[in-house]
């Protein structure tokens, strides 16, 4: 069995806000078609590292990144950005529903990326919506307002807008904390769907989503990994790390 | 027991008494601090209308001053005023918005921003004399337009330029920085972010913002004065574009100034008359940005 692809390779990041080093220099690789789980109290610095693979980062004025982030083996600062960030689907902790109506909310970035056809966005609009499991609900009213939507279906409708530029990655950070039980576990199913096409990185502040989801979980701590592993062994009894185990088992966190 | 003492907790001690005595006094005095807004502007209305009002009258609107201006009407003065302020209008509008969203977008905090920055806050703060001079030196010698409505109105702009600015960033600022973030995340460019999401809903807080600080140039007299409008000139009645841009115009700011204080034998009610006009003027354009900026708002989509 030969060693599955890497996604993306991150060498050696460095992240510091101001004199304020938030990441100390992590390395890691994430595999093609895995979900990657990253778990970690808060201040770890799990939302700093997705904003640094896709790049937006930079617009954080006192930020500084050194080390290198391949994404498909290609150095991100090499990239074009905007290519770079549609290739990156990322969904915030809080929903965001742009103050646009359903449809265009998620025609939003085909639109920016120069798609025009009304067959080709009325496709990608459906496509995404039944893949974020919000289009029966919402398939009779695509004209009105996105911002009027409960959390839950606005959480929905901000995954279905971070795939309706056909990312590659999905990011998902902390996508959970809004929205109730029942739509998690929905969106869970959607996201193990999704794992046939895409990578997914998992940031959670709940344990046992990365272990229900993820094939590997990453233990962030300080800006520092503490443990990255397969889920039989970071959640199993001795995982290598004590303050793993702590940490999964609510002794300290 | 229990019931008893939770009674004493929460009986009406003088103390308890004495708080809700002061609640009372303090929002009193603050509230009538707000009312006394009011008073002013209502007391300025109705003694300038019960001065003028004798005067006032759509012949007073539309006739040229006659007689060494102590009959007639002001219509050479309001048309001014209008051309002064429309074309002053359509300079700073543009630039001002422009400039305004370059530095609440794109702007990063460098030296050469902070420099913009500290500019637009210092030129807010040059007396409106100082900029009749310079609106005297740069356009009217220098740039050979001599004394007239395009001199004039470029003085203006340049005056309300900072202001114009401040409000736009307000009325930008106010867009949730999640948008702009939630637009970027899906590889979104600055300008489309711009297009698509913050102007559409920023546009009626930079549109009354802009037009708020237009009317308050109707007022000014320093700048004018220098730069192109005249003590008296004659105009085609009820013709719109009786000035062309090179030429020198009236101003009702300017006509009010000279009523009252060079032109001898005016009958009392006209300085009062020329006020009301004036105010007019600015109140109405006022009104104007109140009612856009009730329409827009009706449409706010968040």
């Amino acid at each position: 069995m030969h060693p599955p692809a890497k996604h993306v390779e991150v060498s050696n990041l460095r992240l510091s806000y101001g004199p304020k080093e938030v990441i100390h220099g992590i390395t890691f690789d994430i595999f093609k078609n895995e979900i990657l789980g990253i778990i970690g109290p808060a201040q770890s610095g799990k939302t700093s590292l997705l904003r640094c693979i896709n790049r937006t980062i930079e617009f954080s004025a006192d930020a500084k990144v050194q080390g290198t982030i391949k994404v498909e083996g290609v150095d991100v600062r090499r990239q074009n950005v905007y290519a770079l960030r549609r290739k990156i689907g990322m969904v915030a902790p809080l929903p965001v529903g742009l103050p646009l109506t359903i449809y265009d909310n998620v025609a939003f970035a085909p639109r920016c990326a120069g798609v025009t056809a009304k067959s080709d966005l009325d496709g990608a609009v459906e496509k995404c919506l039944r893949q974020a499991a919000l289009w029966d609900e919402v398939k009779d009213r695509l004209d009105s307002l996105g911002t009027k939507l409960s959390g839950g279906q606005q959480q929905r409708l901000t995954i279905a807008r971070a795939l309706s530029h056909q990312p590659e990655i999905l990011c998902l950070d902390e996508f959970s904390i809004a929205i109730d039980p029942v739509t998690t576990m929905r969106i869970e199913d959607v996201l193990k769907e999704l794992r046939k096409e895409m990578t997914i990185i998992l940031v959670t502040n709940l344990t046992q989503q990365a272990r229900r989801l993820a094939n590997r979980t990453m233990f962030l701590w300080n800006g520092d990994i503490i443990e990255l592993d397969s889920n039989q062994v970071m959640f199993s009894d001795t995982p290598a790390n004590r303050k793993t185990y702590e940490y999964v088992n609510g002794i300290f966190g | 027991m229990i019931a008893e003492t939770t009674n004493r907790l929460f009986a009406e001690t003088p103390l308890v008494r004495k708080k809700q005595r002061r609640e009372w006094v303090a929002r009193l005095i603050f509230g009538m601090m707000a009312a006394a807004m009011i008073i002013p502007l209502l007391l300025i209305i109705g003694y300038l209308v019960y001065q003028g009002a004798p005067l006032i009258s759509w012949d007073f609107l539309t006739t040229n001053p006659v007689g060494g201006m102590r009959r007639g009407g002001i219509w050479s003065a309001l048309l001014g005023t209008i051309w002064l302020v429309g074309v002053s209008l359509l300079i700073a509008a543009p630039i001002g918005v422009m400039a305004a969203v370059y530095l609440n977008e794109y702007a990063r905090d460098n030296w050469f921003n902070r420099i913009i920055n500290l500019a637009v806050i210092n030129l807010a703060g040059v007396p409106s004399i100082v900029h009749a001079l310079f609106g005297l030196g740069a356009f009217v010698l220098f740039a050979r337009m001599g004394r007239s409505v395009l001199a004039a109105s470029l003085t203006l702009a340049i005056m309300t330029l900072p202001v114009i600015i401040a409000s736009t960033r307000e009325a930008l600022a106010s867009v949730p920085r999640t948008f702009r973030e939630a637009c970027w995340n899906v590889g979104a460019t600055r300008w489309q972010t711009i297009r698509r999401i913050v102007l559409p809903n920023s546009i009626s807080g930079i549109l009354t913002g802009v037009i708020l600080q237009v009317s308050r140039t109707a007022g000014e007299t320093a700048p004018i004065m220098f730069t192109g409008a005249v003590f008296f000139r004659s105009i085609s009645e009820g013709d719109f574009f009786a000035y062309g841009l090179k030429e020198q115009c009236m101003a009702l700011s300017m006509h009010l100034y000279t009523v009252t204080t060079q032109v001898t034998g005016a009958p009392k009610p006209l300085p009062y008359a020329i006020a009301v006009v004036l105010l007019g003027t600015v109140l109405l354009v006022n009104a104007t940005a109140i009612v856009l900026r009730v329409y827009l708002r009706s449409r706010k989509k968040w």
